[in-house]
């Protein structure tokens, strides 16, 4: 019992220094990415390639002062990005990275547990907005939970589907489906397609970063937020983004699965993977406009979640009728 | 249909993605100029006699909307000219803090003799460091003050950031390397 609980200790912790890490590498891979998608080199003054530039952006955000703006709630104040980024941390544990025992907790609840967790993260984002006693964070609050309303239908409609087929919640058992069977991508594409535009959606990227977005709210929900609070909502914010990849990953493209009868390694086909799916969402984000919310919120109801439901139905009685069991 | 057009738009960015960056990376790579471009001045020398082609005779100094030139002449000695006229220049001293490069000196000169170059890492610290003499001029120098003082320093040979797909003739016998 203790030896269980000391062995889950330890693949938490190596599982939070690898996030933090992949959080440290994302903001490279980020600003290097976008500047090439812009055809201009990035950051390259910090190390070769630019690549101890994170560190040096630590060290900055670090020692700058962390200011309390006079009108802020404190309590929520100091609580917000606290919120967010323990949740979106907490989000990753879920998803298995390998065969039996490569996953933190291999639990039957598996993808409700990861919506649940990523959904109380817009506590963080809300309660910033409230808390922050002035109007650009409350907008891009209150932008939040629109959005919220509006694509968390979407996303947890075009999951059932893949749920009915696999028969389980456990993402392992998910996975291990999609080993047997081919990948949902191929079979499920409809529920692919709105899952991964509502996933964009939950990261808060482009297209629908309106809750930060800066031609309108200078920075949004942390506008009032300096030094390490300002880091924790950015490591929030690009945890929905490294979670939500390796989320679509395992759901849809097999998770740690080897493709093509690979030889199967831990790890490394669940990153390719992701990476596949960061590199889509940079794409996507260096190439397309930004929507209005109310615009976002239409598209969600008006088009994303009829499209889900009706793909559910026809799932539902596939499944029912007996194929694929 | 809007999704051709979001379609197309992915297409540009990733052929962006795949093409070489505009971005000059300066320090480490020299600037790409154009030959007329308006730099550093130069004084230049006839190339037979090795003579000034400056005659003294302060009409850049005229021309210039900045006052920035300023020329004292002197007569030459017949056995010794410095310049091929009656007169030389004694003093030319060019103020690189009021130059504003627009090479009006370069059109007002009759015989050719001030010429804008390329030189155009001129930054220094004090006021005194920007007024240039004569040497500072002279076609025989290559560098800015604070470039060849940094050269003199490190002891190495002076590094210009930039590069010039052909040297226009009027820089006479100047050259760049």
């Amino acid at each position: 019992m203790i030896w269980a609980l000391f062995v889950t200790a330890v693949k938490a912790l190596v599982l939070i220094l690898a996030l933090l890490f992949a959080f440290a590498y994302i903001t490279w891979i980020m600003r290097r990415g976008l500047a090439r998608f812009q055809i201009r080199l990035g950051p390259n003054r910090v190390g070769p390639f630019g690549l101890l530039q994170p560190i040096a952006d630590a060290v900055k955000a670090i020692f700058k002062e962390d200011i309390t703006v006079a009108r802020a709630d404190r309590f929520l104040y100091w609580l917000a990005p606290f919120l967010a980024f323990t949740f979106a941390l907490a989000a990753f544990a879920v998803i298995p990275v390998g065969p039996d025992g490569w996953v933190v907790a291999n639990i039957d609840m598996g993808v409700l547990y990861v919506f649940a967790v990523s959904e109380l993260a817009i506590y963080g984002v809300f309660l910033a907005g409230w808390a922050s006693g002035s109007k650009y964070p409350l907008m891009g609050g209150l932008r939040s939970i629109a959005a919220l309303v509006g694509y968390e239908l979407a996303l947890g409609m075009a999951i059932l589907p893949v749920v009915l087929m696999a028969g389980t919640l456990n993402l392992q058992e998910i996975v291990e489906w999609q080993k047997q069977h081919g990948y949902f991508i191929i079979y499920q594409f409809p529920a692919f397609l709105v899952y991964f535009i509502a996933s964009l959606a939950e990261m808060s990227r482009t297209p629908f970063d309106f809750a930060e977005a800066e031609q309108e709210l200078v920075a949004g929900f942390h506008t009032e937020y300096s030094s390490m609070k300002f880091v924790a909502f950015y490591i929030a914010e690009l945890l929905h983004w490294i979670v939500g990849s390796a989320l679509i990953a395992t759901l849809f493209l097999g998770g740690w699965d080897a493709p093509f009868g690979l030889p199967e390694i831990p790890v490394l086909w669940l990153f390719v993977k992701w990476a596949l799916f960061i590199f889509l969402v940079l794409w996507i984000w260096a190439s397309w406009f930004r929507t209005r919310y109310d615009q976002m919120i239409r598209f969600a109801w008006g088009v994303l979640l009829p499209v889900a439901t009706v793909w559910f139905l026809i799932t539902a009685y596939y499944v029912v009728k007996g194929g694929m069991a | 249909m809007s999704v051709m057009a979001l379609a197309k738009a992915l297409g540009i960015t990733l052929r962006h993605f795949f093409s070489k960056p505009v971005t000059i990376p300066y320090p480490d790579a020299p600037v790409p100029l154009k030959p007329r471009f308006h730099g550093r001045h130069v004084l230049t020398r006839h190339p037979d006699t090795g003579l000034e082609k400056c005659i003294g005779c302060s009409l850049c100094a005229a021309a210039c909307p900045a006052y920035a030139i300023y020329v004292e002449p002197a007569e030459n000695d017949p056995e010794n000219p410095v310049s091929i006229g009656e007169r030389y220049a004694k003093v030319y001293e060019i103020n690189m803090l009021r130059c504003i490069f627009c090479g009006n000196c370069e059109e007002a000169c009759p015989t050719g003799a001030i010429v804008l170059g390329y030189e155009f890492e001129l930054a220094d610290y004090r006021y005194s460091d920007f007024v240039y003499t004569k040497e500072d001029l002279l076609v025989d120098t290559v560098g800015s003050k604070p470039q060849r003082r940094e050269a003199k320093e490190r002891k190495k040979p002076v590094k210009l950031g930039f590069e010039v797909p052909y040297v226009r003739p009027e820089l006479e016998g100047v050259k760049y390397e």
